[in-house]
C-alpha cells in the first residue's frame, strides 16, 4: 500500500526567512499522524503545502498520488484542512456555512449529522460572529470535513477549547479516523499528541527531529524518574545514596525525593521492605512527553 | 485509497455558484449598509426633491427641463457609486481580513467565484435600484423615462464599470476592512460632488464643470442626462469612463492580494 502523503526534502522560505529547512515524512493510510513542535517551527507551512496553499521551493510532495501544486482543484476534493485564522462572514449562520459548503464537493458528506455530531445542531440559526471560541473551532472542523474527505488535516485542533470540549473533539476525531479518514494533526499540545496520534512527528527549526510512536519517543529519552515518599520511621540517606540505580537524594521536609534511572523504584522499594520502613504518600514521576519533547529539541513548548 | 470518478477538476458544479450568490445576496440584505445607502437613502432623496414644488417645473436654467429632470440622473450615479465605491470593497478587504477567502482556497470552488457572486449580486441589485428609481420618478412625479433607453443603459453600464474597478483597486491597496470603508467614503463624497450632487454640473464654475467631465460620476451623469433627453451619450464620457475602467481594473488586479 502506497502511503497517503510523501513529503521529500521539503524546502521553503519567505524572503530571507528558511520557514521549513527539510522535511521529509510519509503519512500511511488511516493513521492519526501528528506533527508537534514549538511555534515556528515550520509545521503551519509544512502542511499549507501539503494542501497546496504554497508552492515549496525545493523538495516533493504527494497526496493521494496528487501533486498539490500542480493538482490543486483535485486535491481540494479529497483533502479537507482546517485552517488556524480561516473564519467566515460574521452573519451567515451555522446550517447556511455547512449547506454552502457541503455544495463545493463532488461528493459531500451529509451536513446535518456533521452538525449533528458536533454538537452544532442547537445552534444551526445562529450567526458566526455569536458563536463562542470552542463553537467556531468545532464548525471550522466540520467545515473540513464536509466535503468527505480522504485526509484531513487539522491545526491547532483543540486550541480554545475548554478540557470537556478537546476530550469531546478527541472522540470525534478516533471516530473519523475510524471511517478510514487519514488524519493530520498539527499541534504544540502534548497531551493531545500523546493520547491520539498513532505516530509523531517533531519537527524544530524546519527539520525532522524523529517519527516515533508517541510511547516510542519518550523510550527514547533517559530521564531520570523522580521518586517521593513520606517513611513511616526516620531514614538514613545512606541507604538508598548506596543504591546503584539512585543518582541523588534530597529532602522537602518529611519528605524523601530520589531520582535515579529506570530501574531505581525497584530498588528503592526493596531496600525499604528490608528495613520493614513504609513508604508513604509514595509517588512516582515518569519521563513523559514534554520531557521528551525538551531533550529533543533543548526547550520547551510554551504550552500554557 | 479512494476511487476516483472522472470529472474534470475545473468543473464545480452549477448549484455551488448559484448558492454563493444567494448567500452573498443574504448576507447583503443582513449587512443593512448596501440597502439603506444604496437604495433607501436615494429613494429618500428623490422622495423629498419630488416634493419641492419649484423641482417639478420647467426651468430656463436647465434649459427647460426640471430640476428633478437633472436630478434623477444624478441619483442613478449616486446608486451606482455606493455599493461599488464603499460596500464592496468593505465586504471584499473584510473577507481577507478574517480569512474567509484563505478558507476558500481551500476548497474546490476557490476565492475567485466569491467575487464573481458579489459582481452578480452588485449588478441584479443595480438593475433593481435603477428600475425602482425611475419606476418612481415616472409615476409619483411625472418624470419622462429615459428616451434614448439603450444609451441610458450603456452609460450605466459604463459608469458600473468604471466605479467597479476603482472599488476593486480600493478593496486591493486597502490593508484593512476599515481602511476600505474609510477610503471608499473619503472618495465617494467628491465623486458624488463632481456628479452634482450639490450643485448641477452646468451651474457649476468652468474649472469645476471641466474637473466634472474628467471624473467618473461626472462623466456618467452626462452621458446619463443626454441619454435621459434622447441623445445618444458623447464618445468622450463614454471614453472617459472605459479609461477608468481599465487603468484601474489593471491595477486592481496586479494589486489584489487573496490572503
Amino acid at each position: 500500500m502506497s502511503p497517503v502523503i510523501e513529503i521529500e526534502h521539503l524546502h521553503k522560505r519567505y524572503g530571507d526567512t528558511v520557514a521549513v529547512d527539510d522535511v521529509s515524512l510519509t503519512v500511511e493510510e488511516g493513521e492519526i499522524f501528528g506533527i508537534l513542535g514549538p511555534n515556528g517551527a515550520g509545521k503551519t507551512t509544512t502542511v499549507e503545502c501539503v494542501a497546496g496553499l504554497r508552492t515549496p521551493d525545493r523538495g516533493a510532495i504527494r497526496v493521494l498520488g496528487l501533486d498539490p501544486s500542480r493538482d490543486r482543484a483535485e486535491l481540494t476534493q479529497r483533502l479537507g484542512i482546517q485552517l488556524q485564522d480561516g473564519q467566515l462572514p460574521g452573519r451567515l449562520r451555522v446550517a447556511e456555512a455547512l449547506e454552502l459548503y457541503s455544495s463545493f464537493y463532488r461528493d459531500p458528506a451529509d451536513w446535518r449529522s456533521l452538525m449533528d455530531m458536533l454538537g452544532l445542531s442547537a445552534k444551526s440559526r445562529t450567526r458566526f460572529d455569536k458563536l463562542s471560541g470552542g463553537q467556531k473551532q468545532r464548525l471550522s472542523i466540520a467545515l473540513a470535513l464536509v466535503g468527505s474527505p480522504r485526509v484531513a488535516v487539522l491545526d491547532e485542533l483543540t486550541t480554545g477549547l475548554d478540557p470537556q470540549a478537546r476530550r469531546d473533539t478527541w472522540d470525534l476525531i478516533r471516530d473519523v479516523r475510524s471511517h478510514g479518514v487519514t488524519i493530520v494533526l498539527v499541534t504544540h499540545f502534548m497531551e493531545e499528541a500523546e493520547r491520539l496520534c498513532d505516530r509523531l512527528a517533531l519537527i524544530d527549526s524546519g527539520r525532522v527531529v524523529v517519527v516515533d510512536t508517541p510511547a516510542g519517543l519518550t523510550e527514547r529519552v533517559e530521564v531520570e524518574q523522580r521518586i517521593q515518599f513520606r517513611p513511616s520511621v526516620p531514614l538514613d540517606d545512606r541507604l538508598l545514596t548506596d543504591l546503584p540505580d539512585v543518582t541523588g537524594v534530597t529532602r522537602q521536609g518529611d519528605v524523601v525525593v530520589v531520582t535515579g534511572t529506570a530501574n531505581a523504584l525497584n530498588a528503592v522499594t526493596s531496600v525499604l521492605a528490608r528495613n520493614q520502613i513504609v513508604a508513604k504518600q509514595l509517588r512516582v514521576e515518569q519521563a513523559s512527553l514534554e520531557d521528551a519533547f525538551v531533550a529533543l529539541t533543548g526547550r520547551h513548548t510554551g504550552q500554557n | 485509497m479512494s476511487v476516483t470518478t472522472a470529472v474534470p477538476p475545473s468543473a464545480v458544479r452549477r448549484p455551488a455558484f448559484r448558492r454563493l450568490a444567494t448567500t452573498e445576496f443574504k448576507l447583503y440584505l443582513r449587512e443593512r449598509v448596501g440597502p439603506v445607502w444604496g437604495l433607501g437613502f436615494p429613494l429618500l432623496l428623490l422622495i423629498i426633491f419630488g416634493s419641492i414644488p419649484s423641482f417639478n417645473r420647467p426651468n430656463s436654467d436647465f434649459g427647460g427641463l426640471t430640476e428633478l429632470d437633472v436630478y434623477v440622473p444624478i441619483l442613478i450615479a449616486f446608486v451606482i457609486a455606493m455599493p461599488q465605491l464603499v460596500a464592496l470593497p468593505m465586504a471584499l478587504a473584510s473577507y481577507r481580513e478574517r480569512g474567509v477567502l484563505r478558507r476558500l482556497r481551500t476548497t474546490p470552488v476557490g476565492p475567485a467565484r466569491v467575487l464573481a457572486a458579489q459582481l452578480v449580486v452588485n449588478l441584479v441589485n443595480l438593475v433593481v435600484t435603477i428600475a425602482v428609481l425611475l419606476t418612481v420618478a415616472r409615476f409619483a412625479y411625472g418624470v419622462r423615462l429615459p428616451r434614448q433607453f439603450a444609451g441610458f443603459v450603456l452609460a450605466a453600464l459604463f459608469g458600473a464599470a468604471a466605479l467597479l474597478a476603482i472599488g476593486l483597486f480600493v478593496a486591493a491597496v486597502a490593508p484593512s476592512a476599515r481602511a476600505a470603508q474609510a477610503i471608499g467614503t473619503i472618495l465617494f463624497f467628491p465623486m458624488m460632488f463632481f456628479a452634482g450632487l450639490w450643485l448641477p454640473i452646468d451651474q457649476m464654475p468652468p474649472v469645476l464643470r471641466h474637473i466634472s467631465h474628467a471624473a467618473p460620476l461626472g462623466a456618467a451623469v452626462q452621458a446619463l442626462q443626454d441619454s435621459a433627453q434622447g441623445h445618444w451619450p458623447h464618445p468622450l464620457q463614454l471614453v472617459t469612463m472605459a479609461a477608468y475602467a481599465v487603468v484601474f481594473g489593471l491595477a486592481a488586479t496586479r494589486l489584489f492580494r487573496w490572503e
